[in-house]
């Protein structure tokens, strides 16, 4: 007899204190989790102008080649990581489309597909005050004017490595932490949020 | 401290790694060298009191390796002009 497996996200026992926090702040902040994004690591030479022309039709997404910028189209997004590596993002139930698009994109090209959705999970931290919190543990700075609309970047969250995507225009940033590392980064971010 | 990531742009030093002293490189007939030549690519590096090529990896960043020249006194660091490979 197999027990019923249940899956349980990195951050699920912080929803009560994340939505106490919200009250705490008056709606000026809000963390949430975005448990169990698919999450493909793509790379690829992009200096193949022909690869990059058939991974663009066959995800209905260009790839950014610009240096921690991403590329949004509905629910699949594409961050830049390195000069020839990407981070897929999509909703979980579409993992097996956005697997079989990158294959028949790539077409046997020197390349890799690799599946890191347990890797990380996502924190979406939101609101007037976003900015005020991660600028107490990130040593880049997260102004408008320097990370705007469809900027991402890798760099230290209070220690822990992170990669940090500004969402859309809106004052609103996922913070996509190691599951290992997503409990202490939850703890700063509720500890830091209360000097704010 | 400022470090110019070749992809990435100016970052803290705290996200990167320091790789040694660039420009290092592999004996091309490694087959038929004596020992003391292999001794000296193994273990000796310069050490200057001014400007040296060295490697860093962006390790909390893009993770690439690149080169770049910093002036060991005063840490002034300028772009190499061939930073390297991916």
């Amino acid at each position: 007899m197999i027990a019923e497996a249940t899956r349980r996200s990195a951050l699920a026992e912080y929803a009560e204190r994340f939505s106490a926090l919200y009250e705490t702040v008056g709606g000026s902040l809000s963390i949430r989790e975005l448990p169990f994004l698919a999450q493909v690591n793509l790379r690829v030479d992009a200096s193949d102008a022909g690869v990059m022309r058939r991974l663009s039709d066959s995800l209905g997404l260009a790839l950014p080649l610009t240096p921690n910028t991403t590329s949004v189209e509905e629910d699949r997004r594409a961050l830049w990581l390195g000069p020839n590596e990407w981070l897929i993002v999509c909703p979980a139930d579409q993992a097996g489309s956005l697997d079989q698009a990158l294959r028949n994109g790539l077409a046997g090209a020197f390349s890799s597909i690799v599946d890191v959705s347990a890797n990380r999970t996502v924190l979406e931290i939101r609101g007037v005050r976003a900015r005020d919190l991660l600028a107490h543990g990130v040593p880049i700075d997260l102004d408008r004017r320097s990370f705007g609309a469809n900027r991402c970047a890798q760099t230290l969250l209070a220690k822990a490595q992170v990669i940090i995507e500004r969402k859309g225009d809106e004052p609103a940033f996922h913070v996509y932490v190691r599951s290992s590392f997503a409990s202490y980064v939850a703890d700063w971010l509720l500890d830091a949020a209360g000097t704010l | 401290m400022l470090i110019p990531c070749p992809w990435c742009g100016d970052r803290e030093d705290v996200e990167f790694k320091y790789g040694g002293a660039a420009q290092i490189t592999y004996p091309q007939d490694p087959d038929t060298i004596d020992d003391a030549t292999w001794a000296r690519y193994i273990f000796f590096r310069p050490n200057p009191k001014g400007r040296m090529a060295e490697r860093w990896v962006h390790s909390a960043g893009c993770r690439r390796w690149f080169t770049l020249i910093r002036d060991t006194v005063t840490h002034e660091i300028t772009p190499s002009a061939d930073p390297g490979g991916q």
